[in-house]
């Protein structure tokens, strides 16, 4: 029997809004000293309350339309109930079943949610006076984050990888989160099963891989699932439901906590927080803030320059690239094709380079400086009978000799001329 | 100085005219708790220190010439209310040596004001109770017969205003605990509209019902507070940007015209006191005097108010309580008193899957409909009258282990916090030598006419001129 993959996708994604998502306290938490980016609130400590941050709304809402969303004219967050010593207040505030966006798609995958929750704060596992403690940073605590949440609609690992690539491609062109795996601001989680190819039920389990940080590890822990699940059905068995992490250096995923019951986080609508409801043209406001996006922007620069497909993939990458390939082609003075062999070859730093700079520079190493014929052509004669030794080595067959000859006529004209007209005439004056 | 009858009003004006000053004044506070309040229990916490500095700082701008509304005024703060630096345990041993890092909203509106911060008020156990018995420390006592309770939850600030500790006691309600204790210990208690006065700091008990409000021995007194108190903060999401009008200016105005209504569901109830409703009844024949149109209303979903306020608030309550686990400060969960656990258990149950919606789906779909009852009622009305309590002050001891009958003292107080509109207790008489206060109810932001409704009511009668004898 030959079976498919059914996978879904669980994205994180943390903001990169100034201030955390309750409160004042920088969001920007990486690498900093633990428990300096606290306040009551992020805290939760006794009497504090959550003010929503708008910025966090908006981008939420600005994502949910990028992959197509409706956007509900009412939501609310919800509070999500759970012991963990991460979670200071003992509840977590999200959504639960009226999220800022609904029923989007994107490269044919349906995204079931786009919503919006706080992080949580960090554990450290450490020995402190020889004792093996756990501490808790709150930095995180409060951050602004964002779930995606995909219907099992991916059929192969291959699909999920570009189908996460294409959403941090996307993320990056928002301008809404660094989208930093390694940073962990941008976590993964894939929901795999397999079935009989054929069938169209869901199976009736699945099994979540949790936060993983590379796109390549997704692809690589569905890989190893799907084997591990058809190995099991073929003999019989029907995999467990449960939440794996994926191992890296064994190249494995190994079991963390098997899901029996559904968990019971007793969800009910935050009281400390007033519904949002939208009108309209809020939401068309926010719509007008969206750039051109990664697929619409590579269609018209294949239409617009005349560009290939690869040149096209390479040049929209990224929003900053694309940015400043436009920026060049306003200068308006070189061909677009020869402005992307420079930009993609030759690594330009677009961080560095100004736009008008990097045109100047490629015009000066191109241009060629009008010589009248005359004067050419009595430079080669000179050169030629300044150089008998290195004519007969040339006639003898020795390349590097017309390499010299060529070389002593730059000089004599100081880098001016047509370069092919050079070789030309040696070759010509030469032979006859 | 007679601290049993002193009013702000008189306060200030003996401060401003340097009769007393306010080291006088708070000297004169602290040495009537140090003798009076072992026998009542008012405060948990008393910062002697601390309000003398304060009342020696007001001293210096009242002889700068300085004025505030409440520049030198003594106000002790429910233990629910967040004091930097000053221990805040809301009444519960969990967080017994807790001291907050910051000061409430409203306890800054107190000290930007010029009031002195006397102390923290004993009370149930994060407000949960209607006695003051479910203190984790020690009951509190009612100072017009102490074998009486002074109502609750916030029964320590009630009786530190009775009993002439203090010019105002800061109090929460959530289902009754401002009003009840008002009306148990003859004095004037304000239950705001939802969201008038900024929760930010005042420790949680049900996010959604709680409201800010304050107790004090006069109309007049109270209107002045809420002058301080009320308007939006930029902490709480849940405090509109509705402008805050001059409430003491609605005083003295006539109540010619004025619209009452009594809800007749409350006063076929079997349970009401005969005493009760006579003092009630006679109350509400004054106010007609007075020149209000008195007239039967409904309240039709009253009966599911109880078992609607019942699966709420225990649910809010179950999520609010889970950040006390002992992990970043306080001890651990088995110091939980008997209540706080049992509001636990219910709202944890009601959020349960598969119970969701039979309980806290169910009873969020009667709210709106009780909430309904008080917008149509009082489109007929302009306010609708009601006793705070079935019963005058009742025995220590005697509902303590019949949680269901203490639940029930709170039957005509808890459908407002339900709809989330005001209402206000003014003393209305007494049963024997215990006191029985009278529930005003208005529309949302409508307190204005509650004060001048009370006020021209006050004046009338000056119930509270009949001090407690300690």
């Amino acid at each position: 029997m030959t079976y498919e993959p059914v996978i879904g996708m669980e994205i994180h994604v943390e903001l990169k809004t100034k201030s955390k998502m309750f409160c004042g306290c920088p969001a920007k938490h990486f690498a900093k000293e633990p428990n300096t980016q606290t306040c009551p609130v992020c805290l939760g400590l006794p009497g504090a309350l959550p003010v929503p941050n708008k910025k966090s709304i908006e981008w939420t809402i600005k994502l949910g339309l990028a992959l197509g969303c409706e956007i509900p004219l009412f939501s609310k967050f919800d509070r999500k109930n759970y012991f963990y010593p991460d979670l200071p207040k003992g509840y977590q505030i999200s959504q639960y079943d009226q999220p800022f966006c609904v029923n989007g798609s994107l490269s044919g995958v349906r995204i079931r949610r786009v919503h919006l929750e706080e992080d949580t704060g960090k554990l450290q596992h450490t020995t402190l006076d020889g004792k093996r403690v756990t501490l808790v940073d709150f930095n995180r605590s409060g951050v602004p984050l964002v779930e995606i949440v995909t219907e099992p609609d991916i059929r192969s690992p291959e699909q999920a990888k570009e189908f996460l690539k294409k959403l941090y491609q996307i993320i990056r062109y928002l301008d809404i989160s660094d989208a930093d795996m390694e940073k962990g601001s941008m976590r993964l989680e894939p929901n795999i099963s397999v079935r009989p190819t054929g069938t169209k039920a869901l199976p009736n389990y699945k099994v979540e891989v949790k936060n993983i940080n590379s796109f390549n590890f997704v692809k690589k822990a569905i890989e190893f699932e799907v084997d591990r699940h058809i190995k099991l059905l073929e003999s019989g068995e029907t995999p467990v439901q449960e939440t794996r992490g994926w191992n890296e250096g064994k190249g494995v995923t190994v079991s963390q906590r098997r899901k029996e019951e559904a968990d019971d986080y007793r969800y009910f609508p935050e009281p400390d927080i007033p519904p949002a409801r939208w009108d309209s043209s809020q939401i068309i406001g926010i719509k007008l803030q969206i750039p051109e996006l990664p697929d619409q922007k590579a269609a018209r620069f294949k239409k617009e320059y005349q560009l290939n497909d690869y040149d096209t993939a390479l040049l929209t990458d990224t929003k900053q690239l694309a940015d400043y390939f436009e920026e060049c082609v306003k200068i308006n003075k070189i061909p677009a094709k020869k402005l992307v062999n420079w930009i993609i070859n030759k690594k330009v730093d677009i961080d560095d380079v100004l736009p008008a700079t990097l045109v100047k520079s490629i015009i000066a190493a191109t241009a060629v400086v009008a010589i009248p014929d005359e004067d050419l052509e009595k430079t080669v004669q000179t050169v030629i009978a300044e150089n008998p030794k290195a004519v007969e080595d040339y006639k003898k067959g020795k390349q590097q000799a017309m390499m010299f000859l060529f070389g002593a006529v730059l000089k004599q004209l100081k880098g001016a001329g047509d370069k092919n007209l050079i070789r030309e005439l040696l070759e010509v004056k030469i032979k006859s | 100085m007679n601290l049993l009858t002193l009013t702000i009003k008189e306060a200030r004006r003996a401060l401003q005219s340097k009769e007393f000053s306010a080291v006088e004044l708070v000297r004169a506070y602290i040495d009537r708790i140090q003798t009076h309040d072992s026998k009542l229990g008012a405060f948990l916490t008393v910062d002697e220190s601390g309000a003398l500095s304060q009342a020696k700082r007001a001293d210096a701008q009242i002889a700068k010439g300085i004025t505030k509304k409440l520049l030198g005024i003594p106000v002790a703060c429910k233990d629910l209310y967040s004091t930097r630096a000053v221990r805040t345990t809301a009444g519960a041993k969990i967080i017994d040596t807790y001291k907050p890092p910051y000061n409430a909203t409203v306890v800054d509106r107190y000290l930007e004001a010029g009031a002195i911060l006397m102390g923290k008020t004993n009370e149930d156990a994060w407000g949960h109770g209607s006695s003051g018995e479910n203190s984790d420390y020690f009951p509190t006592r009612n100072p017009y017969d102490t074998t009486h309770v002074p109502g609750g939850s916030s029964s320590g600030s009630a009786v530190a205003v009775a009993a002439g500790f203090s010019l105002v006691g800061t109090g929460t309600d959530t289902g009754s605990s401002i009003r009840l204790p008002a009306s148990f210990c003859n004095i004037v208690g304000m239950k705001p509209t939802y969201g008038r006065v900024p929760r930010y700091g005042v420790i949680s008990m049900a996010s959604s019902f709680d409201t800010i409000g304050h107790m004090t021995r006069t109309v007049y007194d109270n209107a002045l507070v809420y002058e301080v108190t009320a308007g939006a903060d930029p902490r709480d999401a849940t405090t509109p940007q509705v402008p805050v009008p001059m409430y003491t200016e609605s005083l003295g105005k006539s109540l010619k015209g004025l619209r009452a209504g009594i809800p007749k569901e409350y006063f076929r109830s079997n349970g009401i006191d005969k005493g009760v409703r006579e003092v009630t009844m006679t109350a509400i024949g004054k106010l007609e005097s007075l020149g209000m149109r008195v007239e039967e209303i409904s309240l039709p979903h009253t009966e599911y108010a109880m078992a609607c306020y019942y699966v709420l608030v225990p649910s809010e309550i179950s999520s609010n309580l889970s950040r006390y686990d002992g992990v970043r400060f306080g001890a651990t969960r088995d110091t939980f008193g008997a209540e706080a656990k049992r509001r636990i258990m219910l709202g944890t149950h009601a959020l349960s899957a598969g119970y969701y919606d039979a309980f806290y789906h169910k009873a969020a779909k009667v709210r709106t409909l009780i909430k309904q009852d008080f917008e149509k009622a009082l489109e007929k009305v302009d306010v609708i009258l009601a006793p705070v309590s079935p019963t005058p002050p009742f025995k220590l001891g005697e509902k303590v282990n019949d949680p269901l009958a203490m639940y029930l003292s709170d039957i005509f107080v808890c459908p407002v916090n339900i709809a989330g509109v005001p209402a206000l207790s003014v003393p209305c008489g007494f049963a024997g030598i215990l006191p029985i206060g009278l529930q005003i109810i208005g529309k949302q932001f409508g307190e204005q006419l509650l004060y001048q409704v009370a006020s021209a009511y006050e004046n009338e009668t000056e119930w509270y001129k009949k001090p407690a004898i300690l």
